[in-house]
């Protein structure tokens, strides 16, 4: 069910908005409305029962994770001990950091089609700026953020008018090049400032006391799941603002977009700057859970990760998103566990070697999904649901059936949409 | 001046396997709109299996070094053209998902070659003529300069013949200038993806085998460092264009080795700045189509 992205497919979102299934395909259905102006306001929160029982469910889900730390459960080969000790929790919110870099990056990729090879930097610039404002200046932690972000938002604004000039493969060439020069600075060391390869320690004389050593780690953990469900928010509301929609209109065809009298230029900016704003302030938190700066955190590596969560999830949606970071999070520091594990050592060599190494499981899981599960892991689970839904109510009328191909023709056009906007460029 | 004319044959140098990887990624872009990530994959796959071609039979004679190139060369085709086939092919005018599948096939080869390599660098020596310099001017230029220059010269006039002067060259350049339209004449444009990836594999192979002898070790990071600076190379000569790549190289090699040595160790820098202004005076690149 491949329709064009015109005016079809967003006639076919309108009509559907009355009952669409389930959160995701509301949430692709609001982006979906946005390439023209469709009968009613686009992106009004609909109150539909459905809608109150996701919210309900969403509210009760933050409140077990935020219960966690004082809970005593154990998810035997999730995660390495019961949820209360600190392993656990460092681990769980470093997912939740994960999982709310891999959002800012759908803002890129997933909305405005932006497929960016640079977001490390505003990552990196979160993490290595704070740690060295610590560390020279004797200011507190907040002003500290403070004029990380201000840095940050300048170096947004300068890399972002510069790489936006070129769009589609040349834009992911040029923001990795200036992503590397950071890179590059970093494992410099100028000065003895950034510390090259070991990277800094974390100065923690102007921090708070809550949130230094390892038995306040369930403080940086609620700190983490603070953000994510920050980032969740701001993500939604940018993706469902004027902005959010015409940035998911520049994805669906720029030209259009330009003829209406708008600039995609800009918009493309702001989204961009944005993202790295918001990311600059999940690296942050990164710095204060890791209590040091890495080298990794500016590399071209991490954007790589980002992208494999995003795809592993599914592009364009939220939760997809989330569901990817989380699960390459927990996924990445299990095998690194088991390539440790004595079984692995027992193997052959031609068995070992790929086995002990969790990126080479990571990069072709990573192939197998983008080959055969197009939409990722919440496409895929929608697809299933839907296929259920349909076998079940065969015969049950024109408006069912208008329904569930609607849902199916939005869930897969998330991926056909980002893959038009680079055919046009190219 | 003796600095000069060393900075300028280490710069050619340096420019030459910028080069060897950017002209893969250039003709592979032009004529597919695949950005390849997994270049530098071959081309480690090359510097490593010339490595074994070395240590196992004796690495400083001329006929090691000349075995080496081959079968790194070879190495990197066989890759390349495996990726293609397997890979590439089943997303033809998917270019994001192509761009996904090079990105986690660099990841996974990248992941296998630390397993079996090991993740520290392994050194290598060539013939020992490589170690001596020569004297041109009053600088003495170590010879695997000369090396490297040679080697790419010869591939780029190779090319160059290749796509002038041959049937599946003429398709190859008709097929970057409008695909759609060979392929309405009839002719099966497929083979000439498969051809220009095995092409663009067997010189990032070979650049491999050059490159380890001119940094004198080969590691899982080298074919990563040199395909940023391809990338960048491949930009600023303009997408697609040979020559545009054969020219940015030596220019952002040779900038790079000045600004290090005259602007105390920012040559990295000065070349993404330099990246930065022809996207703002020229976005197409150097010799790129304006489109």
């Amino acid at each position: 069910m491949t329709t064009d992205t015109d005016a079809a497919g967003t006639n076919r979102a309108a009509t559907d908005s009355t009952g669409s299934k389930g959160t995701g395909a509301a949430v692709r259905e609001t982006r979906r409305t946005t390439v023209t102006n469709g009968p009613g306001r686009p992106g009004r929160p609909r109150l539909t029962r459905r809608g109150i029982a996701g919210a309900a469910a969403g509210l009760a889900g933050i409140v077990l994770l935020v219960l966690l730390p004082l809970l005593n459960l154990s998810l035997p080969g999730v995660l390495p001990g019961p949820t209360y000790t600190p392993g656990s929790l460092q681990l769980l919110a470093m997912c939740m950091l994960m999982a709310a870099a891999a959002l800012t990056y759908h803002l890129l990729l997933g909305v405005a089609g932006l497929l960016s090879f640079g977001h490390a930097l505003y990552f990196g610039a979160g993490v290595y700026g704070l740690a060295i404002i610590l560390q020279n200046l004797d200011i507190p932690l907040l002003p500290a953020m403070g004029l990380t972000l201000l840095i940050v938002i300048v170096l947004a604004h300068v890399v972002g008018s510069i790489s936006l000039r070129v769009s589609g493969i040349p834009f992911a060439m040029v923001t990795l090049a200036f992503a590397q020069a950071g890179s590059v600075i970093v494992g410099r060391n100028p000065d003895g400032r950034t510390g090259g390869d070991e990277g800094l320690t974390l100065r923690t004389d102007n921090l708070p006391d809550i949130l230094v050593g390892v038995a306040n780690t369930r403080n940086l953990y609620w700190l983490a799941l603070a953000v994510l469900v920050a980032v969740f928010i701001i993500v939604t509301w940018v993706q469902s603002s004027r902005a959010g929609h015409v940035a998911a209109a520049v994805r669906e065809n720029e030209l259009r977009v330009r003829v209406l009298g708008l600039q995609p230029y800009l918009v493309k900016l702001l989204i961009f700057v944005v993202s790295a704003i918001l990311v600059s302030i999940i690296g942050m938190v990164f710095l204060l859970l890791q209590s040091g700066a890495v080298p990794r955190a500016m590399s071209a590596d991490l954007t790589i990760t980002l992208l494999v969560m995003v795809v592993l999830g599914g592009v364009g949606s939220r939760w997809g998103a989330v569901i990817g970071g989380v699960f390459y999070t927990i996924l990445d520091q299990r095998l690194t566990t088991l390539a440790n594990s004595d079984a692995i050592a027992a193997l052959p060599d031609i068995l070992r070697v790929p086995l002990s190494e969790p990126l080479f499981i990571l990069g072709t899981l990573f192939i197998l999904v983008v080959l055969f599960l197009p939409g990722g892991l919440t496409g895929t689970a929608q697809r299933l649901a839907q296929r259920r839904n349909r076998s079940r109510g065969t015969g049950a009328g024109d408006s069912a059936g208008n329904d569930s191909t609607g849902g199916h023709a939005a869930g897969g056009q998330s991926t056909a949409a980002a893959r038009d906007i680079l055919e046009e460029s190219a | 001046m003796s600095t000069v004319v060393l900075l300028l044959f280490t710069g050619l140098g340096l420019g030459a396997l910028y080069f060897l990887v950017a002209a893969g990624l250039s003709l592979i872009y032009g004529l597919m709109g695949v950005l390849n990530f997994a270049h530098g994959a071959f081309l480690t796959l090359g510097a490593f299996t010339g490595w074994e071609i070395a240590r196992r039979t004796g690495s400083d004679n001329w006929g090691t070094f000349l075995l080496s190139l081959l079968v790194g060369a070879a190495a990197g085709a066989a890759f390349a053209a495996f990726t293609e086939f397997v890979l590439i092919r089943r997303l033809y005018q998917r270019h994001i998902e192509q761009v996904l599948i090079t990105v986690g096939l660099s990841l996974a080869a990248v992941a296998l070659f630390d397993g079996i390599w090991g993740t520290d660098p392994v050194f290598i020596q060539g013939p020992a003529w490589f170690k001596e310099t020569t004297e041109i001017l009053g600088a003495r230029v170590p010879n695997d300069r000369f090396v490297c220059i040679i080697a790419a010269v010869l591939v780029l006039l190779a090319l160059v013949f290749f796509l002038k002067n041959t049937r599946y060259g003429m398709i190859i350049r008709a097929g970057v200038e409008n695909r759609s339209m060979v392929t309405a004449l009839g002719i099966d444009v497929r083979k000439a993806f498969t051809l220009v990836f095995t092409i663009g594999g067997a010189a990032a192979g070979l650049g491999g085998v050059l490159a380890s002898h001119y940094f004198g070790y080969v590691s899982p990071m080298l074919g990563g460092s040199l395909l940023i600076f391809a990338f960048i190379v491949t930009v600023i000569g303009g997408l697609g264009s040979l020559t545009g790549a054969a020219i940015a190289a030596v220019a952002v090699a040779v900038l790079q080795q000045f600004a290090n040595f005259y602007l105390g160790g920012t040559g990295d820098f000065v070349v993404v700045l330099a990246l930065a202004l022809v996207l703002l005076f020229r976005p197409s690149g150097l010799l790129g189509r304006t489109s």
